[in-house]
C-alpha cells in the first residue's frame, strides 16, 4: 500500500500538486492519468523521492518515506526515455542495483538472466542499449527496475517514446507481466485509452488535483464531473448536457422521439438536428449534425440502425440521450 | 512484438536518421535490429532495386562534391602539409643521423623533458578541475554566473605575452603575494596552466549540458549514492570529452613559447622548454637543430593527438549520443 495525505508541490506560482492524498492497494496497477500539467508525473516522481513534496506524507508499506532519499525508498523507477546506461551493455544494465549492492556474482548473474528471459531480452546479454530498438530498451530499463526487487514499480509514462503498435503490444505485455510479479505498481499517462486498458485503479489528475479515483468501469459510466467524462472517451453536447456519442439515439419521427425521451428522467429532450455527414467507420456509423441552435455533435450508432434509417445529408433528424452516464456533480464552468 | 515493427520504427524515427555514425563494423546485426547508423550505410551503397528520394541521389551535390574536396585538399596541403614537409625535410638535411643528433644532444633532450613534464602535470590537473569547473557552471545555480563563464576564455583570448607579463606581475621578483615563481619549473606550470585552462572545460560543458539527467535519477532509483553514480554513470560519459579536452590542453602545452618566455626564465635543463630551446637554436644559426627538435615536438603532438582518437572513437562507439 502506498499512501499519499496532503501532498503540495509548487513550482512558483503554478501548484503541481494541490493537496492530494491517494491510497494505492499493496499488487494493484493505478493509473496516474491526466493532461500534461495536471501533477501526475510529479505525484510519481514524489512517491519516488525524485521530487521533495512542499508539505504532506508519503509512506510506502507503511514506512513513511517522505524525508528518504530515492536510494532508500524500495522501488524501481522507469523512465519515459528509457534512461539506459549507454555505456554498458544490457546485463551490466540490469545487474546495476545488484553489483552496487554487491551482491554475489553468480547470484546476480543469474538474476539477470531469470530478468532477461521474463522480459524477453534472452540473448541480447551483450548488445549496448544503442542496439535495441526501442520497445526493446524499455523492456530492459523495466527489468533493470525489477532486479532490486522493489516494493513498488513506477512508470513515467514508460510507453510516451514508442509508435503506436509497438505502445498497444508493450502494455498489454506489461499487464500480463504485472499479473505474473504483483508488484505494485504506479503507471502515468496522459491517454485515456493506455489506462482503461491495463489498469485496473485509474486516479484522474487535473490541475494538481485528484477529480476521482476508481475501476476502469466505474469512471467511464459514472464520472464524478464533465472533466472526468470529457478525458475518458469522447463526449458530444447535447442540450447543454454531455452525452457518449453511442447514447445519442436517433429517429426519423418526431413524436416517437418524444414518446421514448419522456420515460428517460434527466434527459436533455429531444434535439432536431440537420445531418451534416455520415461516416462508416466499420464496425459503427458516425453521424455529424448540426443542432437548430448551430451547435454541432456526432452520434454513433449501429450499422444496423444507420441502415434502417437510411440516413441522407441535409435532411433533419430527431436526437435523444439514451441512458446517458451520470454526471455526479454537473459543473457547466466545465463543458467545452 | 516483432523485430519488423521495431525495424520500421527505428527507421522512421527523426531521430536515428538526424546524425547517422559510421557503420561499426565490430557489431553484430545478425538478430534483425540492425546496429544504428545501419540506415545511413545502406542508402549510401544501395544501387539497384527501388529508386532512391531525390536528396539521396546524384542531385546538385553530386556534381560539387569533386570541387568541394579539391579545394579542402589544396587548402590542407597549403597551410598544413606544404609547411610541414619542408619542416621534415630541413630536419633531415644531413640524413638520419644528422637528425639523430640534433634531438639527442644534452641541452635539446632536455628541454624535451621538461616541456612534456610540465604538459603532463598541467594536462592532468586540467583534467580534474576543468571537469570541476564545467560541472559547476553547468550544474550549480549562483550569482555571477555568466561573468564565470565569460572569464573561463580570457585567457585563452589573451594575447600570450599579455598572459606572461600578467603572471610575471604576481609571481615574479617583489611578487606583492609573497610567492615568487620565476625562473621555476612551477612558473611553467602556471603559466600554461593559465593558458590551457578553457579546453577542458569547454569540451565538457556542452557533454554536460547535453547529458540525460533521468539517467543519474535512475542510478538513484536502484539505489545508487551520488559518488557512486558519478564513478560508474556520469564519468563514463564525460570520458571522451575529459579526454579530448586534455588532449588539447596537453598538445597546446607543449608547443607554448609567448607565456612561458618570461616567467620561465629560459634556464637550460631547469626551465627552458623546447620552444625555447628552437628560439635559441635558430638565434645561434643552427637551423638543423631548430627544425630535428620541432619535428619531434610535432611527432609528440601527432602521437597524442592520435592517441586521443583512437581511446575516444572506441568508447563512442558503445554510445548513442540521442534517445
Amino acid at each position: 500500500m502506498i499512501t499519499v495525505t496532503s501532498a503540495r508541490k509548487q513550482y512558483g506560482a503554478f501548484a503541481a500538486l494541490d493537496d492530494v492524498s491517494l491510497d494505492i492497494p499493496s499488487g494493484s496497477l493505478t493509473a496516474l492519468l491526466g493532461p500534461s500539467g495536471s501533477g501526475k508525473s510529479t505525484l510519481l516522481r514524489s512517491i519516488a523521492g525524485l521530487e521533495e513534496l512542499d508539505s504532506g506524507t508519503v509512506t510506502i508499506e507503511g514506512r513513511d518515506v517522505t524525508d528518504e532519499p530515492p536510494q532508500r525508498r524500495g522501488i524501481g523507477f522507469v523512465f519515459q526515455h528509457y534512461a539506459a546506461f549507454k555505456h554498458m551493455t544490457v546485463r551490466d544494465n540490469v545487474a546495476f542495483g545488484l553489483t552496487i549492492r554487491k551482491r554475489p556474482k553468480a547470484e546476480t548473474a543469474k538474476k539477470v538472466d531469470e530478468l532477461l528471459e521474463i522480459v524477453g531480452l534472452d540473448g541480447f546479454q551483450h548488445r549496448y542499449p544503442a542496439q535495441l530498438s526501442g520497445g526493446q530498451r524499455q523492456r530492459m530499463a523495466l527489468a533493470r527496475a525489477l532486479a532490486v526487487d522493489p516494493q513498488v514499480l513506477l512508470l513515467d509514462e514508460p510507453f510516451g517514446a514508442l509508435d503506436a503498435k509497438v505502445r498497444t503490444d508493450l502494455r498489454q505485455w506489461l499487464r500480463r507481466l504485472h499479473d505474473e510479479v504483483h508488484v505494485t505498481t504506479v503507471l502515468v499517462t496522459h491517454d485515456q485509452e493506455e489506462a482503461l486498458d491495463v489498469a485496473d485503479r485509474i486516479a484522474v489528475l487535473n490541475q494538481g488535483r485528484i477529480e476521482q479515483v476508481g475501476d476502469p468501469v466505474t469512471l467511464y459510466e459514472r464520472p464524478a464531473n464533465d472533466f472526468v467524462m470529457s478525458f475518458l472517451g469522447s463526449v458530444a453536447h447535447l442540450g447543454g448536457q454531455l452525452v457518449r456519442p453511442h447514447d445519442i439515439a436517433l429517429e426519423r419521427d418526431r413524436a416517437t422521439a418524444l414518446a421514448l425521451d419522456a420515460k428517460v428522467p434527466d434527459s436533455p429532450g429531444v434535439i432536431d438536428a440537420v445531418v451534416e455527414r455520415v461516416v462508416p467507420l466499420g464496425f459503427e456509423v458516425r453521424v455529424d449534425l448540426r443542432a437548430d441552435s448551430g451547435e454541432r455533435f456526432a452520434a454513433q450508432i449501429t450499422r444496423r440502425d444507420a441502415a434502417e434509417l437510411q440516413l441522407r445529408e441535409g435532411e433533419t433528424i430527431h436526437a435523444r440521450a439514451v441512458g446517458r452516464s451520470s454526471v455526479v456533480d454537473h459543473d457547466p464552468a466545465l463543458a467545452i | 512484438m516483432t523485430s519488423d515493427t521495431d525495424q520500421q520504427r527505428r527507421g522512421t524515427r527523426p531521430e536515428t536518421d538526424a546524425a547517422p555514425l559510421p557503420p561499426r563494423p565490430g557489431l553484430d546485426a545478425s538478430d534483425g535490429v540492425r546496429p544504428r547508423g545501419g540506415d545511413a550505410a545502406g542508402r549510401g551503397e544501395g544501387s539497384g532495386g527501388a529508386p532512391r528520394p531525390a536528396r539521396h541521389g546524384k542531385g546538385l551535390r553530386g556534381l560539387r562534391r569533386p570541387l568541394g574536396i579539391g579545394i579542402v585538399t589544396l587548402w590542407l596541403s597549403v597551410i598544413v602539409l606544404l609547411p610541414l614537409a619542408a619542416l621534415t625535410v630541413a630536419a633531415f638535411d644531413e640524413g638520419l643521423a644528422g637528425f639523430w643528433e640534433a634531438v639527442t644532444a644534452p641541452a635539446a633532450l632536455a628541454s624535451l623533458w621538461v616541456t612534456v613534464l610540465a604538459s603532463a602535470v598541467v594536462a592532468l590537473v586540467n583534467a580534474v578541475l576543468g571537469t570541476l569547473v564545467a560541472w559547476v557552471l553547468v550544474r550549480d545555480e549562483f550569482r555571477g554566473k555568466r561573468f564565470v563563464n565569460a572569464v573561463i576564455d580570457l585567457p585563452f583570448a589573451l594575447p600570450t605575452i599579455v598572459a606572461s607579463i600578467v603572471l610575471l606581475s604576481l609571481y615574479g621578483p617583489n611578487s606583492p603575494i609573497g610567492v615568487e615563481l620565476n625562473a621555476t619549473r612551477w612558473g611553467l606550470v602556471v603559466a600554461l596552466l593559465f593558458v590551457t585552462l578553457p579546453f577542458v572545460v569547454r569540451s565538457v560543458q556542452p557533454v554536460l549540458i547535453e547529458a540525460d539527467r533521468e539517467v543519474e535519477e535512475a542510478a538513484a532509483s536502484l539505489g545508487a549514492t551520488t559518488g557512486t553514480t558519478f564513478r560508474r554513470i556520469v564519468l563514463p560519459t564525460l570520458a571522451p570529452a575529459i579526454l579530448s579536452g586534455t588532449g588539447l590542453a596537453f598538445a597546446r602545452a607543449i608547443g607554448e613559447y609567448g607565456s612561458v618566455v618570461l616567467i620561465g626564465g629560459n634556464i637550460p635543463r631547469e626551465t627552458q622548454v623546447t620552444s625555447q630551446y628552437i628560439q635559441q637554436q635558430i638565434e645561434i644559426d643552427r637551423p638543423l637543430n631548430a627544425a630535428a627538435v620541432s619535428v619531434a615536438l610535432l611527432a609528440i603532438a601527432f602521437v597524442t593527438l592520435l592517441l586521443l582518437r583512437v581511446v575516444s572513437s572506441r568508447s563512442q562507439r558503445r554510445e548513442e549520443r540521442d534517445a
